[in-house]
């Protein structure tokens, strides 16, 4: 956990106070709707089909439970009684009322929460590995960084009013979590052949109309020149990126455009001018940074303890949920537990009031008062003793919230859409629901294995449905709701966009076609441990398109 | 339109030249770049302090050569949420180290003040009245800052190494109900 300190807090309040008194103008008319907009925007406010949705940067995914109580605090009496967790580990109130927006954000900025740069064209949230801190595969806690990037671009005055929103992420594991190549800017952290460490950095990643994975500009950047590197691809982006086509604004078409030679060359040419100047690292102030990260005081436990094995004997659901959803921590004895949310028919990433209590008080009684949040929209419990995981799984199943499906066909990522979303073409929600439920069968979807599907409600790609192993692209044609299907995406280390299996299906089609997609990889598999995405690559797209459509 | 200087609503000294109108003698002006630039040794050594009207598509590196004679120059915002003349002010100044009057023109509001400081600008065309007038108290509530720029403002991460204490909360957010 990192924990605010009294300038944090004092920053935040600064902001809120701000904005009070911003929707105090906007509410006397001193402020048009479109002057408005671009401030309500910087905070997180967006005006949906409904009402206002507020959106709340999770950094790095790490909640503690006092923030998680508080989240189920605002559900309950600001909104309907539930929130949404996002695809960038954030989580979104979709029915919040203007003029209660200004004490919400008090509220939470209470316990170090706001919705500053959640949305607008600034940086936004930080995004890592949710396995941060606790990973058994990274060099060092990303976290650390992904804190002193996110301070140094927090009401940045210079980067406030960027061409497009700026994602961010930062990882530090062999294995990628955290989707860098799908990012503007990204760090990987990794050890060169002398054994010191630093950052590659990639560029110009993105999903939306025109997808581009990132490229890498910048193979090794010393750790101490890390914010002025991010300044200077910032500036370049800021002066030179395109403001005339809101659809050619990210950084990922300046950087086609130019050519990622020609891009690093103008962000080199504008490093050399600052990196030696007021930016560059203090160990210091790192170091500072890193002490406020809390660490549990975790007990020496053996791995694999005797009461578990037994416990897994005795009930076959437990033993399953273990194998689907608790992975190793990098502490013996310890492990972490992934929470589903996504119940059979249920919407992916809602997580209601009582639930994020529930959830709260387990996490202080089992993890050490802490909650991760991850941008599969699930969450984790991150510090579960071994010898627990019994008591937490039954907890969990109770608030149903141990469905044995992570990474299976039904934990499905999915944006809000057009039940929500004003800018959707399409509803994504429903489609997700009926896919679960076509999948109800425990036994075939263990079978299936790990099968990734995203549901994008529109061409903004906020399901990332690109890199879906299973992608639905939800448009519009006369009227009337139609899904394109992909396959073959992923956002791992060895990221891809996904081919189009063919033309676009009507609403009513969409889970029919998954099933045929699924029928035709159980058909293709060279053997049961082949998982969708190694057919998908070894046989191509081709064979999966003749089956699916032979009678369409 | 009012004119922001130091804190206050002033009198604005300066001309604006047009691109053919002739160009008065012994007063201050404001020129655009191209005509600026088109004669710039003849406008520069002319009776009076000049000005440019730099465009914030264009280069500041072509601006540079010239600014050891130039009294002012003043930046575009065409619009509210076109930010580029913040890249180019702190280029200005922080870079080729200009030590005139840096104007911030066009759609500028109440909530930009504090970044347009940051950035380096000291001279603010504040669009609405109402917005000017407040000035001086909207650039006091803010006391905690991340990040350096060129306005020697002491950055959170190096006040927290230097023992400093944080600004306590004025406002009402600080009590939370």
């Amino acid at each position: 956990m990192y924990v605010y300190d009294a300038f944090d807090r004092t920053l935040v309040a600064e902001r809120v106070s701000e904005f009070r008194g911003q929707v105090a103008r906007r509410l006397s008319g001193e402020l048009t709707e479109e002057e408005f907009k671009l401030l309500r925007l910087q905070n997180g406010v967006y005006l949906q089909l409904h009402a206002y949705m507020l959106r709340i940067a999770i950094p790095y995914g790490t909640l503690s439970s006092e923030q998680l109580r508080m989240l189920a605090r605002i559900a309950r009496r600001y909104d309907r009684g539930y929130g949404h967790f996002t695809t960038r580990q954030n989580i979104q109130f979709h029915w919040i009322k203007l003029e209660e927006l200004p004490d919400a954000m008090a509220e939470l900025a209470s316990v170090g929460m706001h919705g500053m740069q959640t949305s607008g064209n600034n940086v936004r949230n930080i995004t890592t590995d949710q396995w941060a801190g606790v990973a058994p595969d990274e060099i060092e806690d990303p976290r650390v960084w992904a804190e002193v990037i996110r301070q140094h671009v927090t009401l940045h005055p210079e980067f406030s009013f960027m061409p497009r929103k700026f994602k961010i992420a930062v990882g530090s594991s062999s294995h990628d979590r955290a989707a860098l190549r799908i990012h503007d800017l990204a760090f990987r952290l990794h050890r060169n052949g002398s054994g010191e460490t630093g950052f590659e950095v990639m560029v110009g990643g993105g999903l939306g109309r025109t997808p581009f994975l990132a490229k890498t500009i910048r193979p090794f950047l010393l750790k101490r020149d890390v914010l002025s590197y991010v300044e200077a691809v910032l500036r370049t982006y800021n002066q030179f990126g395109r403001r005339d086509n809101i659809w050619k604004a990210r950084i990922k078409i300046l950087v086609h455009d130019l050519g990622a030679e020609t891009f690093a060359k103008e962000v080199e040419t504008e490093w050399q001018g600052i990196k030696d100047g007021r930016l560059a690292l203090d160990p210091a102030v790192v170091a500072d940074v890193a002490s406020r990260f809390v660490y549990p005081a975790y007990e020496a436990l053996a791995d694999s303890p005797p009461d578990l094995a037994q416990a897994r004997r005795a009930d076959r659901r437990f033993s399953t949920w273990v194998d689907n959803s608790v992975s190793n921590h990098k502490i013996p004895g310890y492990a972490i537990v992934t929470l589903s949310l996504k119940p059979e028919g249920g919407t992916p990433g809602d997580a209601t009031a009582e639930q994020m209590d529930a959830i709260a008080d387990l996490a202080d009684r089992y993890s050490f008062g802490e909650i991760r949040v991850g941008h599969e929209q699930n969450l984790a419990l991150p510090h579960v003793a071994q010898r627990d995981l019994f008591a937490v799984w039954r907890a969990l199943d109770k608030i149903g919230v141990a469905t044995s499906n992570v990474g299976l066909v039904s934990d499905i990522i999915a944006c809000p859409g057009l039940d929500y979303c004003s800018l959707a073409n399409a509803r994504s929600i429903p489609v997700a629901q009926e896919i679960t439920r076509r999948f109800r069968d425990r036994d075939l979807a263990h079978d299936l294995g790990r099968l990734h599907i995203n549901i994008s409600g529109c061409i903004n790609a906020c399901g990332h449905h690109h890199v879906g192993h299973i992608g639905i692209l939800g448009v519009e044609k006369n009227g009337e709701e139609f899904y394109q299907l992909t396959i073959g995406g992923r956002a791992d280390e060895e990221a891809r966009l996904g081919t189009l299996i063919g033309p676009a299906v009507s609403y009513g089609e969409v889970a029919d076609v998954v099933e045929d997609i699924v029928a035709a990889y159980l058909e293709l598999r060279a053997r049961p441990d082949e998982i969708f995405l190694e057919t998908v690559e070894r046989v191509g797209v081709e064979p999966f398109r003749e089956r699916v459509y032979a009678t369409r | 339109m009012r004119l922001v200087k130091a804190g206050q609503v002033v009198e604005d000294r300066y001309v604006r030249v047009l691109d053919d109108a002739p160009i008065p003698e012994g007063v201050p002006v404001i020129v655009p770049a191209g005509r600026f630039l088109a004669d710039a040794a003849e406008i520069a050594s002319r009776e009076g302090a000049t000005g440019v009207l730099w465009p914030n598509n264009r280069k500041i590196a072509e601006l540079a050569p010239h600014l050891d004679r130039l009294a002012l120059v003043a930046l575009e915002f065409p619009k509210f949420r076109d930010g580029r003349a913040y890249s180019q002010a702190r280029l200005l100044r922080e870079h080729y180290g200009f030590r005139g009057e840096l104007r911030a023109t066009g759609d500028v509001l109440r909530d930009q003040f504090m970044f347009l400081l940051r950035a380096g600008f000291d001279a603010f065309e504040v669009k609405k009245d109402a917005d000017a007038a407040v000035f001086a108290s909207e650039v006091t509530r803010k006391t905690v800052f991340y990040q350096p720029t060129g306005d020697g403002r002491v950055p959170a991460p190096r006040a927290r190494l230097d023992g400093a204490e944080a600004p306590p909360v004025a406002s009402r957010d600080e009590q939370v109900v």
